[in-house]
């Protein structure tokens, strides 16, 4: 028999077996203008979301750090270990044959997720990090050479600044960063006096961690082929607030990460260019990224598999399927028009807070809310917050030349998902007069 | 007084808003770089010593109102101790943001202001910075900045 692990669905979407809501909705997602506001919809499908927090109802906007994950995600974990737990691609017998199709349907299904045109374009890595050293190491090695150029942005996050940085070292190539305007867009005037004839691959985030840029990735992929780059587009933030499509965008690597995507922590996965990862020396030895190994000489196994050594993440992999069928239930291009409602609505009750600034003010953003408060510093409002119920992020969140560029050590982040509303962010703000009352 | 009003006492809010000794010592016994990669919390401590005696310690830096304040009173405290008095402090100081809440913390004067601490484990570092960054600057080898890491 061969079993297929059911994908998961939103509540109220066509989906044998999804759990029943509360409000016993029936077949399909409500339409827009149903009357209850967009977030508040999927809010039972994540159980995490129904406790409190020093006594007061949890208000989750770390998204950007992390997503809380749906319980068809949490609940296809459990079942593969409950009914199909093998190891993939080598087994003769039923589970390892289960296992194994569970696996790559998971590829498939992050193939399609992302516009891909076929499977073996996506390769299963840890998270987005590792992604992108995965090419900085296999790509960089084969084809850097010194004096070459590697253009990136002055928004990366550390996970995009720092595998080139050791790539370059590597082989004498130089980094070249575009900058950013006072609003946190990127200046396209200097990336296109960057992407030269010395360029050889462009590496730039699709929306920025620590301001919520949404950055015009398909004009630089122009610009980079244009002069016979590569683009590297770190799609971390992105995926999960809009719809994305590589072929469409024109870019040679997209980078994701599962955790962020709803699906667990440990997966993330790497499109690229059949032809480029085909042409890629690959980047770890081991066990399933060969043909065959002698002694004398190994010969690699054909994709994606060259670049997967070892056993995977198999559950991750599973998991990261399960919390993509989920996003495509509902539509990644409503999540996006909803999360903007919601970041406008946010936008302009932060506006009224005294003595608030908000880091990040680019015309094309997403999700994220980066703020300072005058004279108090962001560790103080996210500790006080916390205790109000709310969690945010304070910190430099991994994008210290953005701290520096703003003439701000750290921002109080708060950063929005496909479940939150309109009254968590009151809550936000309610907790940041508190914060304003307790320094007096 | 709720958590949060025990860590932010009007005292801490204070010594957040003015810290005292926030000055740089040209000819210092000691310069030491404090690090807290968590939150980005950096300082530079200044130390002149009189044979094993502080004759005056000083800080420069930017942090949150937990550091800044910690950092503040801590020079209060110090001036005119010996360097073992100094660390003998910082191990009571250490156990008493690190001990159950509830339990009874060691007698420190005017620092025990900083016991809510112990309510929000996160922030532990926030406090003990300072301490750090004077261990390292009394110690006798030259470790380099240091980090609470």
């Amino acid at each position: 028999m061969t079993k297929v692990l059911h994908g998961g669905s939103p509540a109220g979407a066509a989906a044998p077996g999804s759990r029943p809501t509360p409000e016993g909705s029936s077949s399909r997602v409500p339409a827009e203008g149903s009357g209850r506001e967009f977030g508040a919809r999927f809010r039972d499908d994540f159980p995490i979301l129904r406790q409190q927090v020093h006594g007061r109802p949890l208000v989750y906007l770390d998204n950007a750090a992390t997503t809380q994950k749906p319980q068809a995600v949490i609940d296809a974990i459990g079942r593969y270990y409950v009914e199909d737990n093998a190891n993939v691609h080598r087994g003769v017998h039923a589970l390892s044959g289960r296992a194994t199709e569970a696996f790559e349907a998971a590829r498939a299904r992050v193939a399609r997720f992302l516009g891909a045109a076929d499977p073996a374009e996506i390769i299963f890595t840890r998270n987005a990090t590792e992604a992108i050293n995965l090419v900085a190491q296999a790509w960089g090695r084969a084809n850097l050479r010194a004096g070459d150029e590697i253009v990136i942005s002055a928004m990366e996050h550390h996970s995009n600044i720092v595998p080139w940085q050791l790539a370059a070292e590597a082989t004498g190539a130089v980094l070249k960063v575009v900058p950013i305007d006072d609003a946190g867009a990127l200046v396209m005037e200097e990336a296109e006096r960057l992407i030269g004839p010395r360029t050889k691959l462009v590496a730039v985030s699709h929306l920025s961690n620590a301001l919520g840029t949404i950055n015009p990735v398909a004009d630089i992929a122009a610009l980079a082929r244009r002069v016979g780059a590569v683009t590297l587009v770190d799609g971390a933030q992105a995926a999960y607030h809009m719809p994305v499509d590589v072929r469409a965008l024109g870019v040679d690597f997209y980078a994701i990460t599962g955790h962020k995507l709803y699906g667990p922590t440990g997966i993330g996965a790497l499109y690229g260019r059949a032809a480029l990862l085909d042409a890629m020396p690959p980047w770890m030895g081991g066990g399933d990224m060969i043909s065959s190994v002698t002694f004398e000489k190994s010969t690699w196994n054909v994709l994606p598999n060259k670049f997967e050594a070892g056993t995977p993440h198999i559950e991750g992999a599973i998991g990261l399927g399960v919390a993509l069928d989920y996003l495509t239930g509902i539509g990644m291009d409503r999540i996006q028009a909803a999360e903007k409602e919601l970041l406008d609505y946010g936008t302009a009750a932060l506006a009224e807070v005294p003595g608030l600034r908000l880091i990040g003010t680019a015309p094309r953003k997403a999700s994220i809310l980066s703020f300072v408060l005058e004279g108090i510093h962001p560790h103080d409002i996210g500790t006080i917050v916390d205790r109000e119920g709310v969690a945010i992020r304070t910190g430099h969140h991994c994008a210290q030349p953005v701290m520096e560029r703003f003439g701000v050590p750290a921002t109080a982040r708060a950063s929005l998902a496909l479940y939150n509303t309109r009254a968590d962010l009151d809550a936000l703000v309610a907790a940041l007069h508190t914060v304003r009352e307790v320094f007096g | 007084m709720s958590a949060l009003n025990e860590l932010y006492q009007e005292v801490i809010l204070d010594h957040n808003r003015r810290p005292r000794n926030f000055r740089a010592i040209d000819g210092a016994t000691k310069t030491q770089e404090g690090y807290n990669p968590l939150c980005g919390d950096r300082l530079t401590l200044y130390v002149t010593l009189d044979g094993d005696r502080i004759a005056d310690v000083a800080f420069q830096g930017s942090g949150c109102a937990i550091s800044k304040a910690s950092a503040s009173l801590m020079t209060e405290a110090l001036k005119g101790r010996t360097v073992a008095e100094a660390r003998e402090m910082f191990a009571r100081f250490h156990e008493m943001i690190t001990s159950a809440p509830g339990s009874d913390a060691p007698e420190l004067g005017k620092l025990a202001v900083l016991a809510g601490v112990r309510e929000f484990p996160t922030r532990v570092k926030c406090a003990s910075l300072a301490w750090h960054t004077l261990k390292a600057a009394v110690s006798d080898q030259d470790a380099g900045p240091v980090t609470t890491e």
